[in-house]
C-alpha cells in the first residue's frame, strides 16, 4: 500500500470510527470515549496475561515490545484473585496532538497497543495469530467496504478511533 | 476451490477462492466434508452486522477431515475425521482456562472493532464478518483451522457426519444456554425459537433434569420436530397467548429460566413487532428483541432470562424494570463449546442427542444461493440447508 492510500485508509478507518463515537454519544455521553481507543491520562497500556509474573521477564521482552527499546517504561504487578499478571507500557515521550497525528496515519500509541497485544500472544500462546491471507472472493469497490477494509486495518492495534 | 461467499446485502454467491494455507504453526487445513446454514447467517445477509465485505466465504458450522496439519499440532493428524467448534480460542489465557472460551482474549486478529462496540473484544468466528476476526468460512472445499488442538474434536466411531456436523455449533450453543442459565432439577423452563439452538438448548435442560421443557416458536414442521426428536412441549405464539400459556404451564409462577434463541431479527404479532421493525429498518435501533421481550415478561419473579439468540447493538424499549423489579437474572453468551462438545459427541454415540433431522435439505456449494434462500424463507420445510463440499 502506497502511503498515500493509507492515508486515506487512515482518514477513512477515523471516520468509522467518528460513526460509532457518535451512535455511542447520543446514547449515552460517557460512553462517547471507545474503551478500545480511549488512552488513560496516565499514558500507560495494560494487558492482563495468564502467567506468573515470574515468567514475565521486563528485561527479556518479547520482541514486540523489546523493539521499542528505551523508548517505553514497562511496569508489572501481580493481577489480582489469580488472573495472572498485569503487564504495563507507556510511551517515555507522548505525542500531544493525538488528533493532528492520528489523522496522518501516525499513532504510537496505537503501535504500542498493538505491540503489546502480540507481546501477550507470545507469552501465552507462543506465537501472534494470523488470519491474512484468507481465501476470499471477488472484491467490490464500494465505500462500504472500503470503509471496512481500512476499519480492520486498524482493528488489530485497538479500538476504532 | 469452490466456496459460497457474499456478495452484498441479501445477495450469496458461488465463486473461487484461493485455497487457505497453513498460517500458524498451531493450524489444521480441513478438508470440509458437511457445512451447514446458521440462522445467525441471516443477520449477516441481511445486512443487520455490517462488516462482511463482497467476496467473504460464508459458513461457521462444520465438520470434515484433516488434511494437513501445523507442526505444533498434537492431538491431529491428517485423516483424523473430526467437528470444529464455530469460535476461535487459543486455550491458554484466562477466559479460556474458566471454560469461557468464547471470550477468548487472543482468538480474534480484529479486537478493536468489538472492543468499540462493546467495550472489550470477545474471541474470534469463523465466516463471521470483520468484527469477528474475518476468518474464512466453511462453505468451501477446504478450510484453515486455528488453535487446532484446542478446537477439533475427534468424532466417536459410529456417529454420522449428519449428526456430528451439529456439534460444532448448534449443540454446543443450545448447552451453553442451558448450563449457564444454570437449569436446575424440577425446574420449568422456556425456550423461544424452535431451530436447531432452540431444540438443542431445550435437549440439554430436559437431560439437566427440567421438569417441563416448552419451545415457542410459529412453524409447525419445526414444533414437530420438538415433540418428535426432542420430547419437550410445544407453543405456536401465533395461536396463543404465550405469557399466559406459559404461566398456566407453571402454576401461575412462570418459567424459572427462560431461553431466547432467536436473537436479532425476532418475529412477533401485534404493534410492538411493527414499531420493532420501521425501527430497524430505520437503524434507529439495530436488533429486535422481540422474543426477549416477552421471555422477560414471562420469567417468574427471580428467575434467569438467558439471551442465546445473537445481538449486534442496541435494542429499544428494553423492559428494564422487569428485570429489576422482578429480580431476574440476564445473561447471555456466545458459545463455549470447547467446554460441552466432548460431551455432546459422546451423547451422540450413545444416541440420547439426535440431530439429524436438522439436516433438512442437502445440496452442493453450487447450489448455495438457493439453499439460503430456502433457509431464510423457511421454504419447503427448510430447518437447515447443508452444504457438501464434495458432491
Amino acid at each position: 500500500m502506497t502511503t498515500s492510500i493509507g492515508n486515506v485508509a487512515s482518514v477513512a478507518a477515523r471516520a468509522g470510527g467518528s460513526v460509532v463515537r457518535q451512535v455511542r454519544s447520543a446514547i449515552d455521553p460517557s460512553a462517547a470515549r471507545p474503551a478500545g481507543a480511549g488512552q488513560p491520562a496516565s499514558g500507560w497500556l495494560s494487558v492482563t496475561v495468564f502467567r506468573e509474573p515470574s515468567d514475565v521477564d521486563t528485561a527479556a521482552l518479547p520482541a514486540p515490545l523489546a523493539e521499542f527499546g528505551d523508548r517505553i517504561e514497562v511496569r508489572v504487578r501481580p493481577a489480582p484473585g489469580g488472573k495472572g499478571t498485569e503487564l504495563a507500557v507507556r510511551l517515555r515521550d507522548r505525542p500531544s496532538g493525538t488528533a493532528a497525528s492520528r489523522l496522518t496515519g501516525s499513532d504510537p500509541q496505537a503501535d504500542l497497543r498493538s505491540a503489546l497485544r502480540r507481546a501477550k500472544q507470545l507469552i501465552e500462546v507462543g506465537e501472534v495469530l494470523a488470519v491474512d491471507p484468507a481465501p476470499h472472493g471477488r472484491r467490490t469497490a464500494t465505500p462500504g467496504g472500503a470503509l471496512l477494509e481500512a476499519w480492520t486495518k486498524v482493528a488489530p492495534k485497538a479500538g476504532v478511533r | 476451490m469452490k466456496a459460497v461467499t457474499w456478495r452484498g446485502v441479501n445477495e450469496v454467491g458461488v465463486e473461487d477462492v484461493p485455497e487457505p494455507k497453513i498460517l500458524n504453526d498451531h493450524d489444521i487445513i480441513l478438508e470440509v466434508g458437511l457445512s451447514v446454514t446458521c440462522g445467525s447467517d441471516l443477520h449477516l445477509l441481511g445486512g443487520y452486522i455490517p462488516a462482511m465485505r463482497a467476496g467473504d466465504v460464508l459458513g461457521h458450522e462444520f465438520m470434515g477431515t484433516v488434511a494437513e496439519v501445523g507442526r505444533n499440532v498434537t492431538k491431529h493428524k491428517v485423516g483424523d475425521r473430526v467437528v470444529v467448534v464455530s469460535f476461535t480460542s487459543c486455550g491458554q489465557c484466562w477466559y479460556c482456562k474458566q471454560e469461557l472460551w468464547s471470550l477468548c482474549d487472543n482468538g480474534n486478529p480484529n479486537p478493536g472493532i468489538t472492543e468499540a462496540l462493546w467495550g472489550q473484544g470477545i474471541g474470534g468466528c469463523y465466516g463471521y464478518s470483520h468484527a469477528l476476526g474475518g476468518y474464512a468460512g466453511s462453505h468451501a472445499r477446504y478450510m484453515r483451522v486455528p488453535y487446532a488442538d484446542q478446537g477439533a474434536f475427534p468424532i466417536p466411531d459410529g456417529v454420522s457426519d449428519e449428526r456430528a456436523l451439529f456439534a460444532s455449533d448448534a449443540a454446543p450453543t443450545g448447552w451453553t444456554g442451558a448450563h449457564q442459565a444454570e437449569v436446575k432439577p424440577g425446574d420449568v423452563v422456556a425456550v423461544w425459537g424452535a431451530g436447531g439452538v432452540g431444540q438443542m438448548a431445550a435437549r440439554k435442560a430436559m437431560l439437566m433434569g427440567a421438569e417441563r421443557v416448552v419451545v415457542i416458536d410459529r412453524f409447525d414442521n419445526r414444533l414437530a420436530q420438538v415433540r418428535t426428536h426432542i420430547g419437550a412441549e410445544t407453543l405456536d405464539y401465533e395461536e396463543v397467548d404465550v405469557p399466559a400459556e406459559l404461566r398456566e404451564m407453571s402454576g401461575g409462577r412462570g418459567p424459572d429460566v427462560c431461553i431466547e434463541a432467536v436473537g436479532m431479527e425476532a418475529h412477533g404479532n401485534g404493534p410492538q413487532y411493527l414499531y420493532d421493525q420501521v425501527k430497524q429498518q430505520l437503524r434507529l435501533q439495530s436488533d429486535r428483541p422481540t422474543a426477549l421481550r416477552e421471555a422477560i415478561y414471562a420469567c417468574r419473579k427471580g428467575g434467569t432470562v438467558f439471551a442465546l439468540g445473537v445481538f449486534g447493538g442496541l435494542v429499544d424499549k428494553f423492559p428494564m424494570g422487569a428485570v429489576m423489579n422482578k429480580a431476574l437474572t440476564l445473561r447471555g453468551a456466545q458459545q463455549h463449546g470447547h467446554r460441552y462438545i466432548p460431551e455432546i459427541l459422546d451423547l451422540m454415540a450413545r444416541d440420547e442427542v439426535r440431530t439429524e433431522h436438522l439436516a433438512t435439505h442437502v445440496m452442493s456449494l453450487d447450489d448455495g444461493p438457493r439453499g439460503y434462500r430456502m433457509f431464510k424463507n423457511k421454504e419447503d420445510g427448510c430447518v437447515r440447508a447443508v452444504f457438501r463440499p464434495g458432491a
